[in-house]
């Protein structure tokens, strides 16, 4: 059924992502795709893997971008352009387009933790989905002519075959740099949400009126080395070697 | 947007057998004349074939039944369960029309009013998109619903001009319509050229208080489903020049034609009509290609462009 | 409202986890393998492992793709067409093993130097080496050699260890982290867990690195240094230090060489040299008594500085004397550095003063207390937490010995060695210099049919352990040990070809390679090594380099250009140890090594390598690996790995020793050995104790225990070589006053680079060609998600990188008129280039560069011909010569560092120019075909599809 739940969800599943720390290694769009192709639904499928037009279905992205200072804040030396590194999946938002846009009812948000999925066996690849996402979450595998996107590894957080600690999204297990956190953002005490609250956490694109439950953490704000430069801690000066040497003498003295 | 061919020809065609179905249900045309009769099966093989059409691009195609369940939510679904729906009263009209050459006001009317509801809803499927804002307009469904009137006037002209019944009302109907649609998708396109875009990459990022955002490296080097679905980009100069052919092929030149019927003699007329519904035809292909063509996807601030 | 669908929740993930460890880089991170159905179904990284915990990059994860990629070679190939054609037949293992022997034994019989075994990417150089060394001949080395010799010699020879498998920030203490130059395929995953925990707790991250990606992306501050110039900036800084007298006084006396006496005798043979007592014991001067003593003297305080007069007459200052001198000196300020290393006065005044603001303001306290080598008891561990990492960008260029010693004496200034906070040594390191090997293959140590008499590789004390015959020639294939690299503790693996096929110094009959892409991206002047690898002979019609054997897992560009091939398997079908004789993968507080087993069995006729090397050493009879009676001493790898020793109770692995198993370090070989590290989930890991964790260079809790663990046989405490004597011998000789005496053609050379403290001079291929000709820089990142060449022939991993764009700097673009998509020509003065540009902004203004290794043959690694990886993907390699330009002394000098002979990719420069546009890039070489019969090749890859829910 493809009404959005009518209340708001008592939980609220989702990523937080920091891009203070990811350095865009791909780990988590290589993990996502290793255990989605094999797991929740069709395989996620590759086409031409080894010719030119080399192209396949992956659930997560990361996305890289140079963000050229125009007397924003300071990122390090002021006015150096800097990259940011941009991983993308599905934001599972609270009003979801792809849920309401989808003709069949194989796309649905889950009432009881609101992540967002595609039932495969009702899906007709209409596409429709993929259009009204403003975020591009969703990908038609074109072997199986099925909307595929990020499902939270459903299949991991509840799985009771793994290890507690190992119930949450693949992506989050993978990231070396810990940049991926999941949670419940509904819980205001959750360690997500107290992220998101310290950090000053953002959705993207608000003016989609898509209330993304994901959140991204903005780079923090950097100190420029130069603004150490007339530090006092410098400011002891040795005109020359022989008075370095006369207080090295006395530093002697005191060991 | 990808101009995908089995979409325009979806809209296309069906837009103009609801348009021809309309002007048959509010009994404009003789129902008794041949041509009347096979206006009824000509405008229900449009529709049709619109339909199969519009099934090319499914995934799966076989599960296609399951689109009409989700009414209540979904314009996609909407338009299923009407174009289904309304296929009831067309098909009781066009029976009596044909069998018994008959026109049946209520089911007539009744059938009108649907098809506008199916053209309506076939827009509101695009018009409904946020993600999509140049569709994302009121504007949109007015477009979709005045170019299937226009077109349902046009080709009952020709309807009206065959079966030798006068066709002046048709003709004169057709012409009020045809500069209608044209007037409104001019006020579309004025939209469309003038958009201050709701998204930005940096809205996109939320980097924007940091600086302006590029993209410095796609995450996958070759197009992927979206880039491919919604990376479509067409220059501006290139959509000005083919928007003045649409609205030449499509708009003026049919317009004029309308006037030679009304003013000609029959055999012109009827030369004059046919030209306009296929000038008009040809020139709503090039305003449908437009349609996808020049529309931006939101996901493109991710992708640079 | 209908109720939701039900979904499989509970799904077990496998049949069964299988720990190894990961290869698909060469972190070494722990794996789970999952199997269902006999196939891999999911790697994800084990939890328990101390070199990632739990986490996995890309490539890890792209590790099902790499098993199942059609590159894999099937059989043992035995070539058929000309070199280069890539037609092979494919042969039996017995065929290709008695060929292999066959050619073997003949040169070992006649004349063993003409065998020259070089290994690329390979883990297991101990049994390389040790199999190199039974055969014979002096030409072994593996390739550190054109990747990070200078990083690792010049770390040995200054603080014993060095960066990556020598040591690693302390992550949960370092208050200010600084990164030059570090690439992102090494060591990667604890860099990325580390950069992250000091993100947490607010630590501040320095980049210094001409392009602002991956780690450098979220440094705190990035330093878009001009390339090669790092140690200028590292200088200036050490500069600022010595001015503002933060400097760690009693580290330095206690740890360093600065309070010893050098030898202040212009013109004499002992000039520079530290003064020695009878016994060759260092002398120090004593304050309090006011004589010169031998180092260690009890109660002594000695003298940082002043000129003192030595018994025998002649006089001698502290080496820190020295240092202070030369680095106080006004063309270190800031402001004199500035336009060289394009890095602002007051950015480099920053970045001192942040160093010095927290080494000394924000010390850091372990109340633990210890007791140093001398007896001495402390109450506890006192760190500076300043921490510095660094790799390859200081490495690859021809100053980068000196850059890298530049970098660990500011290290050693500021107190920050193996403390708290601060880089922090690794067993088996700290190391001194006396406890590696001089270096083997003098005329003396080899002949026919009779093993090298020691290892191939070590450190020369001075110009008398150099690897040269009476006249002063190389006697090494790579000129390694020689007047031309006489520290090349690495060799030069990327010399090999080019003086095989010179003949300089000599000729050679047979090149046996592992892992090596000697004939595409690992070499530099790529075109002109393909020439010289089908180069014939026109008076024998026989190849000049007459036979090549390699060995590989994948049809890589060099599978084309042997003779025979002998296939390897690929990383999850193989035994594999991660030795502490080798390169292993302890943390500052824990001694540990790991291995590989099967996970899965070969489904092609393919055996792993050392197996291979295994069979051949006992069909070789070589001694070590066979009998007296010709019978092999061990079945394979794994049984090599259990109970092979190099010193008595000393073998590849140290966990589970002993034959019950409980012994760690030393012990007997135990059989169950490997069956307990894969329950122990592959590795070994023994924890030390806390009060020998830090100051390990003179701790004598861990020499202790590192003579426990079998690391040395006594204890070898390290003593920081601020000033480096054995340079300064070599100095000497190129005076003419050592014995042996340098020739002239060195001597200029010698003397300007081996200083004896660290110092900066201009890269040579910069200094050699016009600065006007050739404005700009051109260098190379790794990408994070690619190793090498080892990559493109993943299905997942190469739809990352499957082509690599140049990135040009804004301005640059905007002076000769370049947007994205444009094509230039990239000229350097030994070759062109034609590629595609983009735009980049957040790069050093006079650097160009590209991700490295993308660009493939055509016909390699399995892709069809039309890839983009062959189309429009490029090597940077065909700009660099392995030779500098020549200089007028009749000379052709190696482009590489004049110390250790490391490769200086990185010193290349460059000029672009707009060209037509292209869809091919060029050089575009002819295609090679597949070697042997291809693996399926399918249009539409469904992994996992059997076992989609």
């Amino acid at each position: 059924m493809t009404s959005l739940p009518s209340l708001p969800t008592p939980k609220k599943l989702g990523l937080v992502i920091d891009l203070d720390v990811c350095v865009g290694c791909h780990a988590c769009v290589i993990s996502c795709k290793e255990w989605n192709t094999g797991g929740y639904g069709a395989a996620l499928s590759d086409q031409q893997p080894y010719g030119a037009d080399v192209s396949g279905t992956f659930l997560n992205r990361i996305h890289t971008f140079e963000v050229v200072p125009e007397g924003g804040q300071v990122i390090g030396e002021a006015g150096d352009a800097r990259i940011v590194h941009f991983p993308k999946s599905c934001l599972h938002c609270e009003d979801a387009p792809c849920v309401t846009v989808c003709p069949t009812g194989a796309s649905y948000k889950r009432a009881e933790d609101g992540i967002v999925l595609v039932d495969e066996s009702k899906c007709i690849g209409c596409g429709l989905c993929a259009w009204s996402c403003a975020y591009g979450a969703r990908e038609m595998d074109l072997a199986a002519g099925v909307m595929k996107k990020c499902t939270l590894c459903v299949d991991r957080i509840y799985n009771e075959t793994l290890k507690e600690i190992d119930r949450v999204p693949s992506c989050v297990r993978t990231c070396p740099a810990n940049a991926r956190h999941y949670g419940d953002l509904g819980d205001p005490t959750s360690d997500v949400s107290r992220m998101v609250a310290e950090r000053g956490g953002y959705d993207l694109m608000p003016e989609q009126g898509t209330r993304p439950t994901n959140k991204y953490l903005p780079p923090r704000p950097r100190k420029p080395l130069a603004a150490s430069a007339g530090s006092a801690v410098l400011a002891e000066n040795t005109d020359g070697a022989k008075g370095f040497f006369a207080w090295l003498d006395g530093m002697l003295d005191r060991i | 947007m990808h101009p995908a061919p089995s979409i325009i020809l979806f809209t296309t065609l069906s837009g103009l057998g609801y348009g021809l179905a309309a002007v048959l249900g509010l009994g404009l045309l003789d129902a008794s004349t041949l041509s009347a009769k096979l206006a009824h099966v000509a405008a229900l093989v449009m529709i049709a074939g619109g339909l199969l059409s519009s099934t090319l691009h499914l995934g799966n195609p076989q599960r296609a039944w399951r689109a009409l369940s989700q009414w209540r939510s979904s314009w996609l679904s909407r338009e299923g369960v009407m174009a289904m729906a309304t296929f009831v009263p067309l098909t009781i009209s066009a029976w009596f029309a044909v069998i018994e050459g008959r026109y049946l006001p209520v089911v007539g009317l009744v059938g009108a009013v649907m098809c506008g509801a199916t053209v309506y809803c076939t827009a509101m499927i695009y018009a409904s998109l946020r993600s999509i804002q140049a569709w994302n307009t009121g504007l949109t469904p007015i477009c979709y619903l005045l170019f299937s009137a226009a077109g349902g006037l046009l080709l009952s002209t020709v309807v009206a001009v065959i079966s030798g019944s006068s066709s002046d009302l048709c003709a004169v109907l057709a012409l009020v319509a045809v500069i209608a649609a044209w007037a409104a998708k001019s006020a579309w396109w004025k939209r469309l050229r003038t958009l201050v875009p709701l998204s930005t990459p940096e809205s996109a990022t939320g980097l924007g208080n940091i600086g302006h955002v590029r993209l410095f490296e796609r995450p996958h080097m070759n197009d992927n489903y979206l880039t491919r679905e919604m990376g479509f980009k067409i220059a501006r100069k290139h959509a000005l020049k083919l928007s003045k052919m649409a609205i030449l092929l499509g708009g003026v030149v049919p317009v004029a034609l309308m006037l030679v019927v009304i003013l000609g003699g029959s055999t012109t007329a009827m030369l004059a009509a046919v030209l306009a519904v296929l000038l008009y035809a040809c020139g709503l292909v090039v305003e449908r290609w437009l349609f996808f063509a020049e529309a931006r996807h939101a996901v493109m601030n991710y992708y640079g462009d | 409202m209908k109720s939701e669908p039900q979904v499989a929740l509970s799904e077990p993930v496998s049949d069964e986890v299988r720990k190894t460890t990961c290869y698909m880089c060469a972190c070494r991170c722990g794996i789970d393998v999952h199997i269902k159905d006999g196939k891999v179904r999911y790697i994800e990284g084990n939890r328990d492992h101390p070199v990632n915990r739990g986490v996995l990059c890309a490539k890890g994860s792209a590790g099902i793709m790499q098993h199942y990629a059609p590159a894999r070679l099937k059989a043992p190939l035995l070539r058929t067409g000309p070199r280069g054609s890539g037609e092979f037949k494919e042969i039996s293992w017995d065929e290709a093993l008695a060929l292999a022997t066959g050619w073997l034994d003949g040169v070992r019989q006649a004349d063993p130097k003409k065998l020259a075994f070089f290994t690329g990417r390979d883990q297991s150089q101990s049994l390389t080496g040790f199999w190199a060394q039974q055969f014979g001949t002096p030409n072994y080395a593996a390739h550190g050699g054109f990747c990070s010799v200078n990083m690792a010699a010049g770390g040995i020879m200054t603080i014993g260890g060095a960066f990556w498998e020598f040591g690693a920030p302390d992550w949960d203490r370092t208050k200010l982290f600084v990164m030059f130059g570090v690439a992102e395929d090494h060591d990667s995953n604890p860099i990325k867990i580390g950069i992250s925990k000091l993100k947490k707790r607010g630590a501040r991250f320095v980049s210094v690195n001409p392009v602002r990606t991956g780690y450098s992306s979220v440094a705190d501050n990035w330093i878009g240094i001009r390339p090669g110039t790092d140690g200028l900036l590292i200088l200036a800084v050490v500069h600022e230090l010595l001015k503002a007298r933060k400097i760690d006084v009693d580290y330095i006396v206690r740890y360093s060489n600065a309070t010893w006496l050098v030898v202040d005798a212009p013109g004499s043979a002992e000039h520079g040299l530290f003064a020695r007592d009878e016994n060759g014991k260092p002398q120090v001067f004593e304050t309090v008594t006011e004589h010169v003593v031998p180092l260690g003297t009890k109660g002594a305080r000695p003298a940082l500085s002043g000129r003192v007069e030595l018994p025998d007459g002649r006089f001698a200052v502290p080496a820190f004397q020295l240092l202070a001198e030369k680095y106080l000196d006004p063309q270190y300020a800031p402001e004199a550095v500035a336009q060289e290393t394009g890095v602002s006065a007051d950015v480099i005044r920053g970045l001192a003063a942040e160093i010095a603001r927290v080494a000394f303001e924000e010390a850091i306290r372990i109340d633990q207390p210890w007791t140093d080598m001398n007896g001495e008891r402390h109450e506890a561990f006192v760190g500076r937490p300043v921490s510095f990492h660094a790799m390859r960008g200081l490495s690859a260029h021809s100053n980068g010995f000196q850059t890298a010693r530049a970098l660990h004496m500011l290290q050693v200034l500021i107190g920050a060695v193996d403390c708290p906070g601060a880089f922090r040594f690794e067993p088996p390191y700290p190391k001194p210099v006396e406890a590696h090997p001089t270096p083997h293959g003098k005329a003396e140590h080899f002949g026919s049919n009779k093993p090298l008499s020691g290892p191939h590789l070590g450190f020369p004390r001075g110009p008398e352990d150099l690897l040269i015959d009476a006249q002063g020639q190389p006697m090494r294939i790579d000129k390694a040990f020689s007047w031309d690299a006489p520290i090349s503790a690495h060799g030069l693996m990327h010399m090999v070809i080019a003086n095989a096929h010179a003949g300089d110094p000599y000729s050679i009959d047979l090149m046996f390679l592992y892992m090596a892409n000697m004939a595409w991206n690992s070499s530099m002047n790529t075109a002109g090594v393909i020439k010289m690898l089908e180069d014939k002979d026109p008076a024998t019609g026989e190849y000049r380099i007459p036979k090549i054997i390699y060995s590989d897992a994948y049809s890589s560009e060099m599978v084309a250009y042997a003779d025979l091939v002998l296939p390897d398997t690929t990383y999850l079908e193989r035994h594999d140890c991660i030795s502490l004789l080798d390169r292993p993968i302890s943390e500052p507080d824990a001694v540990q090594d790991a291995i590989r087993w099967p996970v899965v069995e070969p489904d092609r006729d393919v055996r792993g390598f050392q197996s291979v090397l295994l069979d051949l050493g006992a069909r070789l009879r070589l001694p070590g690996f066979a009998d007296n009676h010709g019978k092999a001493l061990y079945k394979d790898y794994a049984d090599y790995i259990v109970r092979h020793e190099r010193r008595p109770g000393i073998g590849p692995l140290a966990g589970f020793r002993g034959s019950d198993g409980t012994r760690t370090g030393r012990g007997a070989a135990n059989p169950d050995q490997l069956k307990r590290y894969i329950e122990n989930g592959s590795f070994f890991s023994a924890h030390i104790p806390l009060e020998a964790q830090f100051f390990k260079h003179a701790n004598k809790a861990y020499q202790d225990f590192a003579v426990r663990m079998g690391f040395f046989d006594e204890p070898k405490p390290v003593t920081f070589q601020l000033y480096q004597e054995s340079l300064q011998k070599f100095r000497l000789s190129a005076e003419g006053r050592r014995e042996p005496v340098a020739p002239e053609t060195h001597r200029e050379r010698i003397l300007a680079t081996f200083d004896p403290l660290p110092m900066w001079y201009r890269p040579f291929e910069e200094a050699a060609v016009s600065r006007e000709e050739y404005p700009y820089h051109a260098i190379t990142q790794r990408p994070a998600a690619m190793y090498h060449s080892w990559g493109s022939m993943n299905a997942w991993l190469r739809q990352i990188h499957t082509k690599n764009p140049l990135y040009v700097p804004g301005p640059i673009c905007d002076e000769i008129g370049l947007v994205d998509g444009d094509w230039v020509w990239v000229i350097s003065h030994h070759g062109r280039i034609k590629v595609e540009i983009a735009r980049m902004e957040a790069v050093n203004s006079s650097t160009i560069w590209t991700w490295n290794a993308i660009g493939k043959r055509e016909g390699a690694w399995a892709l069809d011909e039309d890839a983009p990886e062959a189309k429009k993907g490029f090597l940077m390699n065909h700009l660099i010569h392995e030779l500098l330009p020549p200089k007028g002394d009749g000379m052709r000098w190696s482009n590489s560092d004049p110390i250790t002979g490391q490769a200086a990719w990185y010193d290349l420069r460059v000029r672009i120019e707009k060209a037509e546009p292209a869809v091919v890039s060029e050089p575009h070489f002819p295609a090679v075909a597949q070697p042997g019969e291809a693996l399926p090749h399918v249009e539409e890859l469904r992994y996992g599809q059997e076992w989609a829910k």
